[in-house]
């Protein structure tokens, strides 16, 4: 049980830094073509941000119901990516070739951005939900209980 | 040509590293870990390699220190097993044979950023050149990761979902 933390101090910061992070969580995770970063920086981001609000309100906050939920996701990353990979197979090329994505009306570079792009969501969404389920596991043993009832 | 930068970049990774090792209180020693954690990004930050600082800044000194922190709470933090036995002797001696030895085969890497090593000048160019053209990605680590090679991520989205998983498995079992 992650009790909430009493400092008034902490948590006006989290209230105001939480949805800073996410976002730019988010930056890092679709400029990862155009500077540093990527999927994995962004996905582990993301998943802090949410550790985070369930550090500083405790594990029954609303502001924690976010990490709860997210923690039923796991394998969705690994099926966006895999995923990605049948859809290459299903246009008619080889496994994780995103040139064969078939998608009218874009050239073949663009279908390879785009392939970028949506595997590293994958990317993401597989590294934010390990993380917080890690954590959840090394926490207390109620915790998970409670979360897995609802 | 000064090194003032890089030496004490290098003294500071020693002296985290060593204090890491020997510090008696457990939380100092996760603290200095992080520390570490940091001042090897900014290593890497140094020599170039932007997209492994920015890894080894978010989750070798932010994620793993938080696990690190929650897995110290919870067992005891200070532990009374913590005075180790004396090194073994084998250790002693072989150790610092395997460091002379590595130190002697560094001697046949190429310099740092050479341009007639063999990496740069067989598979680097195509990749540097043919990448915005093939993927309209500027960034060259990202089109490399995710999409020359791309399985090799894909393994590699696996080998953290299972992690993951396996630590579910382990610890949120009830206790018999």
């Amino acid at each position: 049980m992650i009790q909430p933390h009493d400092s008034i101090i902490v948590q006006s910061l989290g209230r105001f830094l939480i949805p800073v992070i996410q976002i730019f969580g988010l930056y890092v995770l679709f400029f990862g073509q155009y500077g540093p970063g990527g999927g994995f920086v962004g996905g582990v981001i993301l998943g802090t941000s949410m550790l985070l609000a369930v550090l500083i309100f405790g594990h029954d906050a609303s502001r924690s119901q976010l990490a709860k939920k997210v923690l039923h996701g796991d394998g969705v990353g690994m099926l966006i990516y895999a995923g990605v990979g049948g859809l290459c197979l299903i246009g008619g090329g080889e496994f994780l070739n995103y040139a064969n994505l078939e998608i009218p009306g874009l050239e073949i570079s663009a279908r390879r951005s785009l392939g970028i792009v949506l595997t590293q969501i994958g990317v993401a969404v597989d590294v934010a939900v390990t993380a917080i389920s890690i954590v959840f596991s090394l926490s207390a043993q109620e915790i998970i209980e409670d979360s897995l009832n609802g | 040509m000064s090194f003032v930068f890089e030496i004490s970049l290098l003294l500071l990774l020693l002296v985290t590293a060593a204090g890491a090792i020997l510090v008696k209180d457990l939380m100092s020693a996760i603290l200095l870990l992080g520390c570490y954690s940091f001042f090897l990004s900014v290593v890497w930050a140094w020599m170039g390699a932007v997209d492994v600082a920015f890894v080894e800044a978010v989750v070798g000194a932010g994620l793993a220190t938080v696990l690190f922190l929650l897995t110290l709470f919870g067992t005891q933090p200070k532990d009374v097993r913590l005075r180790r036995p004396p090194p073994p002797i084998a250790a002693l001696i072989g150790l610092p044979l395997l460091g002379v030895l590595m130190l002697y085969a560094a001697k046949d890497l190429p310099a740092f950023g050479d341009p007639a090593s063999p990496p740069s000048v067989r598979i680097s160019p195509s990749y540097l050149q043919q990448s915005y053209q093939d993927t309209r990605t500027p960034n060259v680590v990202t089109s490399v990761l995710m999409d020359y090679r791309s399985l090799d991520t894909m393994v590699e989205t696996v080998v953290i979902f299972t992690a993951g998983i396996a630590c579910a498995f382990i610890l949120r079992r009830k206790t018999l």
